[in-house]
């Protein structure tokens, strides 16, 4: 189907490498379903827990002794804006995932605040994946999702779920706070994977 | 809605513009014929897909401002000074023209009639448009559940809706409190802020039926958020939705 929207001309055509149906911004806007929590580094804790109940635990210090990566990646939010090169540091998944015995195919993150969003495991792992803590060289600002927030900067930035808590691996793939809210359940920004069906 | 409604997918479908009307110098409401569209809950939002003449796209999200009567749809557009598809909607959009649309989309900021508790709706700017469509059906439904709206604003002349949130006020159905943080009208002193000891005189106290739901830009939400959970509320009982940058050096 095509329509022409008479007396649209459109902006300057970037030519911008950015996926389908996204605009490129220098601001970081923010999208966050409830109150910003604010949880203090000394009271963060972070959890991996796998199929048969085994759990992996993180405190801050623990956590902050952990190798950090520096990262620099591309964000795709599903409300249609894009920022580019954006710098972080952070612990990638691969390295907490070090001492995880799993044959599970599924995550779910878990946040503090309640948030939920579902991710197939091999989307955490071989480098595409972090525990993100700083932005920009400075300590991430609780709404980003400080103390701590996931970083997986192929899909779609709802999956990178703020103020982290937690992850439970799972065999099945159960839906996440958006995804149960009619958004896709994977998220592919190139293959703009926005809702439910796409 | 059930989950398989929420689900639902969902595929363009053009709209017809049959009225456009100015709200405020930089906002617009856009009504639309749209008979493919399946109806919507208060608070969801539309995309909106633009396409120039070379096949160029541009799609946004926007609230929608209607309840859901069983036809139609209209959305409330602010302009966006350096924006690029509000620009278009606010000042050369034109009754009769076609307009794609996909949506109801988001499940989470929405209001049913049919849920337990009073609300509270605190609005900032164009914020205050999915709250509208939740008044609105509040109205639909006739609902006796008590509400309360407060609506942060610049200055008088920036009131989306004056005409209809002035009706509504007088008919007690709704407490209505207005918020100037620029230039209040005559007789109306106060000028300032939403602030702790405003919500403690204005909004409902908290409790453990009530839904609260934040709409505005991210610094006006992030503020009154943090003072309704300082405040006591319950933050799994506070609904945001939050649009533009974050505040601060950028």
């Amino acid at each position: 189907m095509g329509i022409i929207s008479p007396g649209f001309t459109g902006r300057g055509r970037s030519g911008s490498d950015l996926p389908p149906g996204q605009y490129l911004t220098q601001d970081f806007p923010v999208l966050s379903a409830g109150p910003t929590p604010h949880v203090l580094p000394e009271h963060w804790e972070f959890t991996i827990a796998t199929e048969s109940g085994e759990m992996h635990r993180w405190d801050w210090a623990a956590f902050q002794r952990l190798p950090a990566e520096e990262i620099t990646r591309d964000l795709h939010c599903v409300t249609r804006w894009s920022k580019l090169a954006t710098d972080w540091k952070g612990v990638s998944l691969d390295a907490l995932f070090e001492d995880v015995e799993t044959a599970a195919d599924f995550v779910m993150a878990h946040s503090y605040g309640g948030y939920t969003t579902n991710l197939p495991l091999e989307d955490l792992l071989d480098g595409q994946a972090w525990i993100a803590y700083q932005y920009d060289g400075e300590p991430l600002a609780a709404e980003h999702g400080g103390p701590a927030r996931l970083l997986v900067p192929h899909l779609y930035l709802w999956k990178s779920a703020k103020w982290v808590r937690g992850l439970v691996l799972s065999d099945t793939d159960d839906l996440g706070f958006w995804e149960t809210a009619g958004y896709h359940e994977y998220g592919d920004p190139w293959k703009e994977q926005r809702y439910a069906g796409d | 809605m059930e989950r398989t409604a929420l689900r639902r997918r969902l595929t363009w479908q053009v709209g017809t513009v049959t009225e456009v009307r100015d709200e405020t110098e930089t906002a617009r409401t856009i009504v639309l014929d749209a008979p493919d569209w399946p109806g919507h809950l208060a608070g969801q939002h539309v995309d909106v897909r633009l396409t120039a003449p070379d096949g160029y796209r541009a799609s946004r999200s926007y609230s929608i401002s209607s309840a859901w009567t069983g036809e139609g749809v209209e959305l409330t557009v602010e302009q966006v000074p350096d924006g690029e598809v509000s620009p278009y909607l606010v000042e050369v959009l034109k009754v009769g023209d076609p307009l794609e649309l996909r949506g109801p989309v988001g499940g989470w900021f929405v209001w049913r009639p049919e849920q337990a508790g009073p609300i509270q709706l605190i609005g900032g700017g164009s914020g205050v448009v999915p709250l509208m469509a939740m008044l609105r059906a509040h109205g639909t439904a006739a609902s006796t559940t008590p509400v309360r709206l407060l609506y942060s604003v610049r200055r008088p002349a920036s009131v989306i809706y004056v005409k209809d949130l002035k009706e509504l006020a007088a008919s007690e159905d709704v407490d209505l409190t207005f918020v100037y943080t620029r230039e209040a009208p005559a007789g109306e002193p106060r000028v300032g802020r939403i602030d702790a000891a405003l919500l403690q005189a204005k909004a409902f106290a908290p409790a453990d039926d009530l839904t609260t739901y934040v709409c505005g830009p991210t610094p006006f939400v992030e503020a009154v958020a943090d003072l309704l959970v300082t405040g006591g509320h319950d933050p799994a009982r506070v609904r945001t939705e939050r649009f533009g940058p974050t505040g601060g050096p950028r």
